[in-house]
């Protein structure tokens, strides 16, 4: 396995919380793991975004041009990510903030309104992890449940309360993705 | 068993792991999370952490921490470390062990924050005033920053000089599994030259003030002579793909791991190049460098400056082959697909 990830979004939208979620189960199921994110000027109102690489090789560089999947949360990610994804790749976009759709027809695209869904389970704040989900539901290069043992294992003691809404996010992105 | 952790913070820990005692610091993008981390852990272990009213302040702790013979680091980025220049040449001639951690970053003035290799001559050749070098240790991954800080920790003592680390807000940004030491109390060499209090015995004297020229000129040879042993000893490199390299990429820290990558590409794509990646970049690795030379056909120096290492490269080489050089400034970071496209062009 070699996949290299961004996952992109505004400041406070948890892209780099979904990044470290992927990392971390990736670390955990015996993957080489990288997660970087960005740092610096972009992040002041701008957008965050992280690059995770998993895979069965010693990874050389940690930055990549073309991601072979990425999460785009809100416009300006769509805007510069869209056209980068690598042929054949995956693109999965925000629809409740994304209104663009891509014209590519040699990427995979799912389109997922991740706000309202994590709404609807209580908390807009988990739509990271519901793009997640869709994600690892449309290519599972990671198996949900590891990414659930993550979750039990990785948050601290005093976060315990988000482990099992986040699994529900998790579960509602796939849910949703194997629907339409 | 490996925890996931960012760069900056695994410095943080391996040296508490390596047993540092004292930790004094100021502030500055990328490497801020070192101080913070330290910030946490250190006073709940009963250890020392100052965060100093200026880089000046900061050094000038550690070389008073050092002189009474304890473990002590600081960490910084390029402006800071420049700041720093007149307590490191002190702590030179003075020779007290310390551990010094330059995160560098895009200059030269007051620059940026995005990762960048201009301090190479800084730190490489002196860096303050009079005749010294400082060991520098440069580490491209977090375990092997790790590994690094903790060596550091004995080198320093080993030598009694300062030893250096650098690295850049790519290395302290990123996450990465790491396997640390044991926390336990390292095994130290006796500090009998250590300023604990003269009762019961002869005072110790640290200075780096000698007024009369043959003295100076004693300890200016001593110095010497510990930097011929650290040049004997210290030499570090890894190489990746090097097997009938004809084309031979010499890159360190965040521009080895980008090579790396360019290099496993073109390797794919039948490209007969390799990667010589030098750890130790005072004592720069010349003699292994040189035999590689006598086999190679050419050389790519790639670098986050405009050309600072390749200098070593040179005298490595003798200039016996062709060297090229690829590199970005102030902050840039050239991706895998251009150090490939690098390769190719010379290879045609």
């Amino acid at each position: 396995m070699h996949e290299e990830v961004i996952i992109s979004g505004f400041g406070g939208q948890g892209a780099l919380f979904a990044g470290q979620l992927l990392t971390y189960t990736g670390m955990d199921e015996g993957w080489h793991v990288t997660w970087i994110p960005s740092y610096g000027p972009e992040m002041r109102g701008g957008t965050a975004h992280c690059i995770v690489i998993l895979s069965d090789d010693t990874i050389g560089s940690p930055i990549i041009r073309q991601p072979s999947v990425c999460v785009v949360m809100n416009p300006p990610s769509m805007e510069k990510y869209e056209p980068l994804v690598k042929p054949g790749g995956l693109l999965v976009a925000n629809s409740t903030l994304v209104r663009a759709r891509s014209s590519r027809d040699d990427i995979e695209t799912v389109y997922i309104p991740a706000n309202e869904l994590a709404a609807e389970l209580g908390n807009v704040k988990m739509a990271n992890v519901v793009l997640l989900g869709a994600m690892l539901g449309t290519r599972e290069i990671l198996p949900i449940e590891s990414v659930k043992r993550t979750l039990d294992e990785h948050i601290p003691e005093r976060r315990k309360q988000i482990i099992e809404p986040n699994k529900r996010a998790l579960e509602r992105g796939v849910q949703y993705v194997r629907e339409v | 068993m490996k925890v996931l952790m960012k760069g900056n913070e695994a410095i943080g820990e391996a040296a508490i792991r390596a047993g540092c005692d004292a930790y004094f610091g100021y502030p500055i993008t990328p490497q801020t999370e070192v101080l913070e981390y330290m910030s946490r852990r250190m006073p709940k272990l009963g250890r020392a952490f100052v965060q100093a009213e200026s880089e000046l302040g900061a050094i000038n702790m550690v070389y008073g921490a050092a002189c009474t013979g304890t473990r002590v680091m600081t960490t910084t980025s390029s402006p800071g470390y420049s700041l720093m220049q007149e307590a490191v040449s002190y702590i030179a001639l003075s020779f007290v062990p310390c551990v010094i951690v330059n995160i560098m970053r895009g200059g030269p003035g007051l620059g940026n924050i995005q990762p960048a290799q201009g301090d190479y001559f800084q730190m490489t050749k002196g860096g303050g005033h009079g005749d010294y070098h400082l060991l520098v240790l440069a580490p491209a991954t977090v375990q092997e920053m790790v590994d690094l800080i903790v060596e550091a920790f004995d080198l320093a003592d080993k030598y009694r000089q300062p030893v250096t680390v650098i690295a850049d807000g790519l290395i302290g940004q990123i996450m990465e599994p790491v396997a640390f030491p044991e926390l336990k109390a390292p095994q130290r060499p006796e500090r009998p030259w250590a300023l604990t209090g003269a009762k019961g015995r002869e005072k110790n004297i640290i200075t780096s003030l000698y007024l009369g020229a043959e003295r100076l000129e004693q300890e200016n040879i001593r110095l010497q002579a510990t930097i011929r042993q650290i040049e004997e000893n210290e030499v570090r490199y890894t190489e990746y793909m090097m097997e009938g390299a004809e084309l031979v990429v010499v890159a360190y820290g965040t521009a080895g791991r980008i090579v790396q990558t360019a290099v496993k590409q073109a390797r794919e794509e039948g490209i007969a190049v390799g990667l010589f990646r030098p750890i130790s970049m005072f004592p720069f690795p010349y003699a292994r460098l040189k035999e590689i030379a006598s086999t190679a056909q050419q050389i790519l120096v790639v670098e986050l400056s405009a050309g600072q290492m390749i200098e070593d490269v040179r005298l490595a080489s003798c200039d016996q082959l062709p060297i090229s050089f690829f590199g970005k400034m102030g902050g840039v970071v050239p991706l895998p697909d251009d150090v490939l496209a690098e390769i190719k062009k010379l290879v045609k």
